[in-house]
């Protein structure tokens, strides 16, 4: 279908696409099967200039917006979400300072990003999941800065970035109210890292727990005002989601044109399976279901880039359908494949168990439908 | 260091049609892309520029739309292209176009390093490169698997030959050609791209070269292409089927028929 993307949107898509098809396709089933980090891809994706996209251009970027971003982590994602999920979770731990971070945060850090070097994002931690406000991690006033302490948990990018979002209580009697945003260098003191993950899908990213223990940081690398942690946590995520939308759509596009290889080569009955009316109905209705979250990614990416106040629902929207899809899709992928597509010579499998975190991470389904539900209620009382 | 690539566009594929009614190759429907063995000579050009300062200029003798393959090569690095495009060009042989890209390269001035791939994907005669270094009177290293050394005065590089290799050393400036153990040609970049879409590639025609018309293109040329044909299969194939030892017994009788057992 036809988006309109500007020519240098169809640009990006173009390059990621083939950074994906040249350099991923090759090692995807290894990287997985081995759970290693792909550094040589991040690093084709930084000689690419894939990392300037989301940066703004004063500090060495493209000015890419969220649409930008969705297109690469869509493509990237189309041959390998697990890998995608590096490239996309440095724009998540950089967006905090981009929207927020003062003049010379920005230059310290972002011209760094812009060149590769990867960021992370942290807020969960082992009491705090879709309940955020229950962190426990403190940042307490100290000579010079601020000292943290406690554990953040499922951090993508963990151990491998080396600039770190990091909510944490600067005052804990305030709870939420009380949190702030500190940007935390790989090698600080007191900074180390914890138990690495081993996942059912997305494995060749990285998650792991990020230890902080008496870490002291300078005051300057607060992002905004204290206690205001919070209020741009919720911003950033509502800002990223269409991004993990965009993942769900690449992964399901790649399971769709998987599952329609397979089944025009696979012969039974004397005939493709292709061929068969039902097989015929659930690629057909895969294909919709693709096309229907890629244009509610595209739309809720754009209200984004808009300028737009409030894009809360929009982008939890785009989410949750795209997620959804993905699992649908992949998991009809491998229905129509049959033995093939459970094996794991083929790469169906691995699709399907990379589309299941896209339901759950930045922000689980249940959550936004409750976000978007409660945005339904109060536009009622409103009326 | 100046550093001059050779780059020749050509039909994107190895699988040539010959038209039998003309005996001319069929190139509708071919998009045509960097010859495969330049691309190597461009990524090793940009890499010596990375390593030692300098430019990389990439030239190239053909139609004007050869110019979307020079753009191309600024989006893989290169800073500056020319494009040396004449109908008078038309029909060169290995000689004229050699003659035509040195012309250029002494129009262009000062250069220390002039890289070529091996051979093209379509005439594979791979003379392009050595001529150049005849007409430009400096060294030739064919086969460049590896660049040793590099330094302002002098070149030490690895060439390919039959039995392994061999080291040789040169000054500058030097023609090298390379084959495609040299390197690993990078993918563009979005910075990259967006120079190539807004760069000037300068065209120049004989005049402008300032080139002898009785030397380049197919006047210029000493081999004339009398024909271009299909070679006949010297000998028919037979394929047998069916029951592995019934071929087998067939296999024995017609070899029996032939007399050969």
């Amino acid at each position: 279908m036809e988006y309109f993307l500007t020519e240098q949107q169809k640009t990006i898509k173009n390059l990621a696409r083939r950074i994906a098809e040249e350099k991923i396709l090759p090692v995807r089933a290894e990287l997985d099967e081995k759970e290693e980090f792909p550094w040589a891809i991040m690093k084709e994706l930084a000689n690419a200039d894939m990392f300037r996209v989301f940066v703004p251009k004063e500090y060495e970027g493209l000015g890419g917006g969220c649409l930008e971003l969705a297109l690469v982590v869509e493509e990237l994602s189309r041959v390998c979400s697990g890998i995608a999920v590096g490239y996309a979770a440095t724009a998540l731990g950089s967006f905090t300072l981009i929207g927020y971070g003062t003049e010379e945060q920005k230059k310290k850090y972002l011209p760094a990003i812009a060149g590769g070097k990867l960021a992370a994002f942290a807020l969960t931690e082992p009491t705090a999941g879709s309940d955020a406000g229950a962190i426990r991690t403190t940042a307490d006033k100290v000579e010079g800065g601020y000292s943290l302490n406690g554990t953040k948990q499922f951090i993508t990018n963990g151990g491998e970035a080396d600039i770190y979002t990091v909510i944490a209580l600067t005052d804990k009697s305030k709870g939420p109210r009380g949190a702030s945003a500190f940007l935390v260098d790989k090698d600080t003191p007191g900074f180390t890292f914890g138990k690495k993950e081993k996942k059912m899908g997305i494995r060749a990213s990285a998650t792991r727990e990020l230890v902080f223990r008496n870490c002291v940081i300078p005051e300057t690398n607060m992002i905004g005002k204290p206690g205001r942690g919070f209020i741009m946590v919720m911003k950033l995520l509502d800002l990223s989601r269409p991004g993990v939308g965009a993942q769900a759509v690449g992964v399901a596009q790649g399971a769709l044109e998987a599952a329609v290889a397979y089944t025009e080569q696979r012969i039974q009955f004397g005939q493709p399976l292709a061929a068969l009316p039902v097989v015929q109905d659930m690629l057909a209705g895969m294909a919709i279901q693709v096309e229907a979250a890629r244009a509610l990614v595209y739309a809720a990416a754009r209200v984004v880039d808009s300028g737009a106040y409030d894009y809360t629902e929009s982008s939890a929207m785009a989410k949750v359908f795209a997620s959804d899809v993905a699992m649908k899709v992949t998991t009809d992928a491998v229905q129509v494949c049959g033995g093939a597509g459970y094996m794991k010579d083929y790469p169906l499998e691995k699709m399907m168990r990379d589309a299941k975190i896209t339901q759950i991470y930045e922000g689980s389904n249940q959550v936004l439908r409750n976000a978007i539900a409660n945005d339904l209620r109060k536009r009622k009382a409103k009326a | 260091m100046n550093v001059v690539v050779c780059l020749k566009q050509v039909p994107g594929t190895t699988d040539v049609k010959i038209d039998p009614q003309t005996n001319n190759l069929i190139r509708s429907g071919i998009p045509n892309i960097i010859n495969p063995f330049d691309t190597y000579a461009l990524e090793e050009g940009v890499r010596i520029k990375e390593r030692c300062g300098g430019k990389v200029t990439v030239i190239s003798m053909g139609p004007p739309q050869a110019g979307q393959m020079l753009r191309e090569a600024i989006s893989l690095g290169a800073d500056d292209a020319v494009l040396l495009s004449d109908r008078e060009f038309a029909g060169a042989d290995t000689w004229a176009t050699a003659y035509t890209l040195a012309e250029a390269i002494k129009k262009l001035g000062q250069f220390d390093i002039v890289i070529c791939g091996r051979q093209t994907l379509d005439g594979d005669t791979g003379q392009v490169g050595p001529e150049l270094a005849e007409m430009l009177g400096i060294p030739l290293v064919a086969y460049v698997s590896r660049i040793e050394e590099l330094s302002d005065k002098r070149l030490q590089a690895r060439r390919m030959i039959d039995e392994g290799h061999e080291v040789i050393e040169s000054p500058l400036p030097v023609v090298i050609t390379v084959t495609k153990e040299i390197n690993v040609p990078r993918l563009p970049s979005l910075r990259g791209i967006a120079r190539s879409q807004s760069a000037v590639i300068l065209v120049w025609n004989t005049q402008q070269l300032g080139a002898d018309p009785s030397k380049v293109g197919l006047s210029g040329s000493f081999t004339k292409v009398v024909k271009i044909f299909f070679p006949q299969r010297a000998c028919q194939a037979e394929v047998f089927e069916g029951e592995l030892e019934a071929q087998v017994d067939r296999l024995i009788d017609r070899l029996k028929s032939a007399g050969l057992i």
